[in-house]
């Protein structure tokens, strides 16, 4: 590991202020220590976030918000989260394990890296941690890749699964830097690799995530998260899906989708959402509906796969969420 | 003069601590470092109840402190990836990953370990229940699951047999000791549901 400053600010002006070029905030950890072992991230300035007063889970004029230090399990085990966005509750409680939960910050979570493997070898090219270098992953092993948003840069998926039910629920971060607050919609947060695989979102430099609000939407109470994957437990998505219907009289008037696992970003579906709104709520209609979700994808040698996994996956969450197996 | 493997593995550890005195000197270097390098942080924390106070490189992990610093070998060092947990200890009263957890972060925490669950000689709960349901083979990743279970034994939503390997997932065992495993969370959360 590289040698590094520590600090352990207690206010976020301090931190903002601590904050430079080459520098790294660090929460639970479970990202940033685990790739500056591996000498993917090497900053050479550590601030500790922990003691700073982001944290919270309320209720407050139509939003629920989360302060960016509120550890996954803790989130999931809210009863307020478990009331209103259960599919909030259900993707962290289908992430990682117990042990990383307990850790592992919502801001954080947010921020994690990608899994792929060569992102991960710094003994690898990737054009994501080191610009320019090239991409093994498009003619190399890429049955975990994504199929959606992908460039002839990158095809790495990204790995949250609880940041799909915040972007199929329209949630919003706030982001506070040295001149104040600014709120983003997180599908906008994250950047599509393009040409620039290693500018993964629209964080300033020194900036920080200080809380996640989630608008309340009544009806996202009959909402699921539905991950595919490789074990039962304790691995990440092949395949996701948030979803949340609102259902009259066995007819859809709306509907939230997004994916996980298959986007080079957390994928709203909305192609899917439009095919479905008004129509009467049974498999067929979901089955007609999911094939627009693969427009565009760009499957490579080994996951193509997850064209019909996902389709399946929306199909099945859909069934869950309104309730009509 | 027989050497029981206890004793033996004692003898071991005393030559791996020899190894292990080589960390301040990596450190002091670290401190002169390069520019932009890391001086030594000062950071207090209990340990199983007990006041300690480190002056260590901020690169070092709670795991590597209480191994090579503080003699607390019971905690395993698995993978060091936060993948296996091995090394799982409490922190504030919850379970984490003490190979991602750097000690610098630790000020005013209370850390307990695998040493620190038992009440004197009287074992734990779940370690008794390891011992009767013989929860392990080789016994590396023991220490790790029973740290986890002790936790998971206070949880009162992790009830079925399903909803305990759930809570257990974060901690592998490769000799595959899993159905005693699970037998032993199960005595220890008191008896047949």
């Amino acid at each position: 590991m590289h040698a590094f400053d520590y600090a352990s600010p207690s206010s976020v002006a301090d931190a903002l202020k601590l904050a430079k070029p080459g520098s790294a905030f660090l929460a639970g950890g479970t990202t940033l220590v685990d790739l500056m072992k591996l000498d993917v991230m090497t900053p050479d300035r550590v601030i500790d976030v922990n003691g700073l007063p982001l944290k919270g889970i309320r209720l407050h004029t139509g939003a629920l918000h989360i302060g960016a230090l509120e550890r996954m399990g803790d989130v999931a085990a809210h009863p307020v989260v478990t009331a209103t966005h259960p599919m909030i509750s259900r993707a962290l409680l289908l992430s990682a394990s117990g042990q990383l939960r307990n850790m592992a910050s919502i801001g954080g979570n947010l921020m994690q890296r990608t899994r792929c493997d060569y992102f991960r070898d710094v003994t690898s090219a990737c054009n994501k941690r080191l610009p320019g270098s090239g991409c093994p992953a498009l003619t190399g092993i890429n049955r975990g890749h994504a199929i959606l948003g992908t460039s002839d840069s990158c095809a790495a998926t990204h790995a949250s699964d609880v940041a799909v039910a915040f972007v199929a629920l329209e949630a919003q971060v706030v982001l506070r830097n040295k001149d104040g607050d600014r709120t983003v919609p997180l599908e906008d947060f994250y950047r599509l690799p393009g040409s620039t695989p290693e500018r993964e979102n629209v964080l300033g430099p020194g900036e920080l995530i200080a809380e996640v609000v989630v608008p309340t939407l009544p009806w996202a109470r009959n909402s699921t998260y539905l991950k595919i994957r490789d074990r039962q437990s304790y691995e990440f998505a092949l395949t996701s899906v948030a979803a949340a219907v609102n259902l009259k009289r066995g007819v859809i008037q709306d509907v939230r989708l997004a994916a996980g696992g298959v986007g080079t970003k957390p994928w709203r579906l909305r192609q899917v959402e439009e095919a479905l709104k008004g129509s009467v709520a049974v498999e067929r209609t979901f089955a007609d509906a999911a094939e627009s979700a693969v427009d565009g994808a760009r499957p490579l040698a080994h996951n193509a796969f997850k064209t019909s996994l996902l389709k399946r996956t929306i199909v099945r969450a859909l069934l869950d969420a309104a309730g009509v197996r | 003069m027989t050497t029981s493997r206890r004793q033996f593995f004692g003898q071991a550890a005393a030559v791996s601590a020899g190894v292990a005195m080589a960390s301040p000197a990596v450190e002091a270097i670290a401190a002169a470092g390069p520019p932009g390098g890391a001086g030594l942080v000062e950071v207090a924390f209990k340990v199983n109840g007990e006041r300690r106070k480190l002056s260590i490189d901020p690169r070092v992990t709670l795991l590597d402190a209480l191994r090579e610093r503080l003699q607390l070998t019971g905690t395993k060092k698995g993978c060091d990836r936060g993948q296996c947990g091995a090394c799982t200890v409490h922190v504030d009263d919850r379970r984490v990953l003490s190979c991602l957890t750097l000690a610098a972060t630790l000020q005013g925490k209370e850390v307990t370990t695998i040493e620190g669950i038992a009440d004197g000689d009287e074992l734990h709960p779940v370690q008794r229940a390891f011992i009767d349901h013989d929860g392990f083979q080789c016994g590396f990743c023991t220490s790790g699951q029973i740290m986890s279970a002790v936790k998971i034994v206070e949880e009162p939503a992790v009830r079925t047999d399903d909803q305990i390997r759930e809570a257990m997932s974060g901690n592998i065992c490769r000799c595959g000791a899993y159905p005693n495993i699970l037998e032993a969370i199960k005595q220890a959360k008191g008896g047949e549901r």
